[in-house]
């Protein structure tokens, strides 16, 4: 079943070796400077909340920034390195070339073309809805959908030329995810089902299947590809990854509504979203259980590698971001935390702790590979340290606070009460957002050595452990 | 190939089917939910007003729904499905960092009072982290004919000029004034029975103490002054302010005012059930309305407050009693 990982590239000649990680390269750094940006304007509106003058004008007034930020940090930064990290591991999984470089730059082309006329049109004021995570007008976001279908097509082609019979898991995850979300995409856009109540079930399906059916299947994609290739060793179970894809399908799609509990929505309909919310535990845990037990007994390794440590912050992220969120969905915790800043902790921890975490092993785990140059450990480590110290303080300081704020309304207190509650949780969120900030800017040197700079000469841990690997 | 078939394909089609069953088809039959009783779609200004709201993003900090929920009672009655027949595109949100605002427009009717709040929160209410929204207005030397300048306090108005509101806040106010949660009809009240089991009235909000048996509990010397100053900071502040001074030209003082001093409690205890309007306080007109609590704030909950307001800030009222209050009520059906 190990095929696919230890493959080697043999069979992809060197030029097409080369237009594979120029690629590769390309979307890395694109995504990269989307994080920039879309992060600086998250800390940004994170001073806003102390200082509400803070940046004023409508340009730069909260409610324009946030959807840019929240949209650049998806479709900016999250959906072009995972596709990038997509294409890589499509390509070196399968033993072969890009089925065509050229349509994955078009696909580039057009995601880029899609962030910056989004963020543009969110800033002078259109806005198509306020429905989170699809408010770029609507003809932008049919761009968005063609670098999707660009995307899919382009990775289907390359499976399709492996060289075995078997489909790496990776693939499958990579694969359907990206086809899942041209379906979700359509759904969101078309607008004959989406008057009044109807469009608020159609907005709780999107929320969810955004980033559970997109960001998600991606990332877990990356891990199964990632992990074994740093540890050289098969993944503990290839079965328990195949159950895993099969029940994240069947149990995700449906758990949207949980976005609206105590909404007008139809009570079944919530009812449905908070059993099945439950069931998430099932491909939550043995996906976590998988990773985890792919590398038990390392944890020596894991000191000596940041891109391992990276993957193992994203896979407890995931176990401990899902998990939270099958709580939240419970009606007797959502009673306290619904609407609080508990969810804002919420989806941090899983953009962030998962998603983030786990590109940025992928990067470093496969980056380097491809390019032949390191970024050294220093860099690494203050990435990795940066990032996990400030999004701890983020994510811990909104959950206190998000508690608090909630009892305060349970307690009857003045509303305004909740948010001179909120103050301090605010001002801590905006320390934890700084060091979260300033490792974005020390991943982007990194990223620059490791395409454009000296580079350290690369040294996998394969290296390392070359006598034990795993044929 | 085959395989890849498999995966691709046959995921893609069990996520078709789910995207159908959990999106699409929940949105098709919730679409053709018919208006509730009242519910009115908006006019030209008001729905003008909404795309000022959505195009600046006022829902990331404000909520449109009120859950069936106790700590919900505050911003109305629990919203029910034909409350959203007109509003596409949805505003119900998913954040709080602002209080709701599906009936603000009964919870705050002053348009004086959201013009000088939308131009900068901190004007009228200190702690606010809302943004200023200046930018929705214009300043100029003097405000052009049948234009009112907003009475911005001293210290938030600009050193030269008025303020008068553009267009754009103009409609903003409009269509924040048109957000009044029209009364259930029985049917209504039936049907959302099962999913506001637990909930009492319909619109009579605020604790238990609604009932009059509570009422006639409270001590008639001793209010409950905690319960006064908060729910004096929760309905009253905004215009009256935490130090009872008012704004000058826009909201009265209560410090020191006739009404709130006067032994005969009676025309203190109508205003705070039936509002006010275009009123003389202390020499001066204002224009700006206050709305009624009658059917907000139950009797004991209204004495708390108006004990609160008599003996604060060096005012010393004589103290009403709840039952009062009920007489109150009484004497205006
Ligand atoms: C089993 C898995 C999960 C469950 C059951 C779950 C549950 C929930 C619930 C109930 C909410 C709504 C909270 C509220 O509005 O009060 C929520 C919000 C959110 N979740 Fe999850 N979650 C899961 C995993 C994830 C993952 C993996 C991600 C990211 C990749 C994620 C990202 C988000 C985001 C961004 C929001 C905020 C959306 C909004 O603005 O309302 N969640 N989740
Ligand atoms: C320096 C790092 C970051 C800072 C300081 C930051 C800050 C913020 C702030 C202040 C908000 C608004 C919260 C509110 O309205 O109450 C927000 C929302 C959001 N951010 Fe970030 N953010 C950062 C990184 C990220 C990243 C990397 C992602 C995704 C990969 C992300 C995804 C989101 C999402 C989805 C929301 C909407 C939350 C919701 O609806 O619950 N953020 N962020």
């Amino acid at each position: 079943m190990q095929t696919g990982v230890t493959a080697h590239h043999s069979v992809a000649g060197d030029q097409d070796d080369r237009a594979l990680v120029a690629v590769f390269s390309a979307y890395i750094v694109s995504a990269t400077l989307w994080l920039l940006f879309a992060t600086g304007v998250g800390l940004l509106l994170a001073f806003k909340f102390g200082a509400p003058e803070f940046g004023s004008g409508a340009w730069l007034t909260f409610g324009r920034l946030r959807p840019i930020h929240a949209n650049a940090t998806f479709y900016g930064f999250a959906s072009i390195v995972l596709v990038g990290l997509g294409y890589y591991v499509a390509a070196r999984s399968s033993g072969t070339r890009l089925y065509s470089a050229k349509l994955a730059w078009i696909g580039l082309a057009l995601f880029n073309l899609a962030a910056v006329a989004g963020t543009i049109a969110l800033d002078i004021g259109y806005n198509d809805g306020d429905l989170e995570y699809r408010e770029w007008p609507w003809p932008i976001r049919l761009i968005f959908l063609a670098a999707l279908v660009v995307t899919a097509w382009n990775l289907i082609g390359t499976v399709a030329r492996r060289t075995s019979e078997d489909i790496y898991l990776s693939n499958w995850y990579i694969i359907g995810g990206t086809l899942w979300t041209c379906i979700i995409a359509v759904v969101a856009v078309l607008p004959w089902y989406q008057y009044g109540l109807g469009q608020v079930a159609v907005s709780g399906f999107y929320m969810h299947n955004a980033v559970g059916m997109w960001f998600t299947p991606l990332a877990l994609g990356i891990f199964y590809y990632a992990l074994p290739k740093l540890l050289s060793r098969p993944i503990y179970s290839y079965a328990l990854g195949v159950f895993a894809f099969w029940t994240n399908l069947l149990f995700y799609p449906i758990i949207g509504s949980h976005h609206f509990l105590f909404s007008p929505l139809p009570w079944w309909l919530q009812t449905t979203a908070i059993v099945f919310s439950v069931a998430m535990l099932v491909p939550v845990w043995g996906g976590s259980a998988n990773y985890l037990l792919t590398m038990r007994g390392r944890t020596r390794d894991m000191v000596h590698s940041y891109p391992l440590m990276f993957i193992f912050v994203g896979v407890m992220g995931y176990l401990t971001g899902s998990t939270q969120g099958t709580l939240e969905a419970f009606r007797s915790l959502q009673e306290v935390w619904h609407l609080t800043n508990f969810t804002v902790g919420h989806s941090h921890l899983t953009m962030y702790g998962f998603v983030a975490f786990a590109v940025w092993g992928g990067v470093y785990a496969l980056l380097p590979l491809a390019t032949g140059k390191h970024a050294g450990t220093l860099g690494l480590a203050m990435h990795f340290w940066m990032a996990l110290v400030g999004s701890f303080i983020y994510v811990i300081s909104l959950s206190i606070g998000g508690t608090i704020q909630g009892l305060d309304w349970i307690h009857g207190l003045p509303f305004i009460q909740s948010v001179v509650d909120m103050q301090s949780y605010y001002v801590w969120r905006g320390v934890g957002g700084s060091l979260m900030f300033l490792s974005h800017i020390v991943f982007a040197w990194n990223v620059w050595r490791m395409c454009y700079g000296q580079g350290v000469e690369a040294q996998p841990l394969q290296a390392l452990h070359g006598k034990e690997a795993v044929a | 190939m085959n395989k890849l078939l498999l995966v691709a394909g046959g995921s893609t089609l069990v996520y078709a089917c789910l995207a159908l069953m959990m999106g699409v088809l929940p949105g098709i039959e919730l679409s053709k939910t018919p208006a509730g009783q009242g519910v009115q779609p908006l006019t030209a200004l008001q729905a003008e007003g909404r795309d000022v709201y959505v195009a600046n993003g006022c829902s990331y900090c404000h909520t449109q729904q009120v859950r069936p929920l106790g700590q919900d009672k505050v911003f109305g009655r629990p919203s029910m499905a034909g409350d959203f027949k007109y509003q596409t595109p949805e505003l119900l949100g998913s954040e709080r960092t602002g209080p709701d605002l599906t009936n603000i427009g009964v919870r705050q009717p002053s348009a004086v009072w959201q013009y000088i709040h939308l131009y900068n929160p901190r004007a009228v209410v200190p702690e606010s982290i809302m943004p200023s929204f200046n930018w929705l207005f214009d300043v100029v030397a003097r405000a052009p004919v049948g234009v009112a300048p907003v009475p911005l306090p001293k210290a938030y108005a600009p050193a030269q000029g008025v303020v008068v509101p553009t267009r754009k806040a103009e409609a903003l106010i409009a269509y924040l004034a048109s957000l009044k949660q029209p009364a259930l009809s029985e049917a209504d009240m039936a049907m959302g029975g099962q999913a506001m089991a637990g909930v009492a009235g319909p619109v009579t909000t605020g604790s238990a103490s609604s009932a009059p048996a509570t009422a006639a509990a409270t001590p008639a010397a001793g209010y409950d002054a905690a319960r006064g100053a908060a729910l004096f900071t929760a309905h009253c502040a905004a215009c009256h302010q935490a130090d009872g001074e008012g704004l000058p030209g826009a909201f009265p003082p209560l410090k020191g005012n006739a009404a709130v001093n006067d032994d005969d409690a009676g025309k203190h205890i109508d205003v705070v059930l039936h509002g006010l309007s275009n009123t003389k306080v202390g020499g001066v007109v204002y224009s700006s309305a206050m709305p009624p609590f009658a059917d907000t704030l139950g009797d004991a909950e209204i004495a708390d407050i108006i004990d609160y307001e008599r003996s604060s800030w060096g005012n010393h009222g004589k103290p009403v009693t709840p039952g009062q209050v009920v007489t109150a009520r009484a004497a205006a059906k």
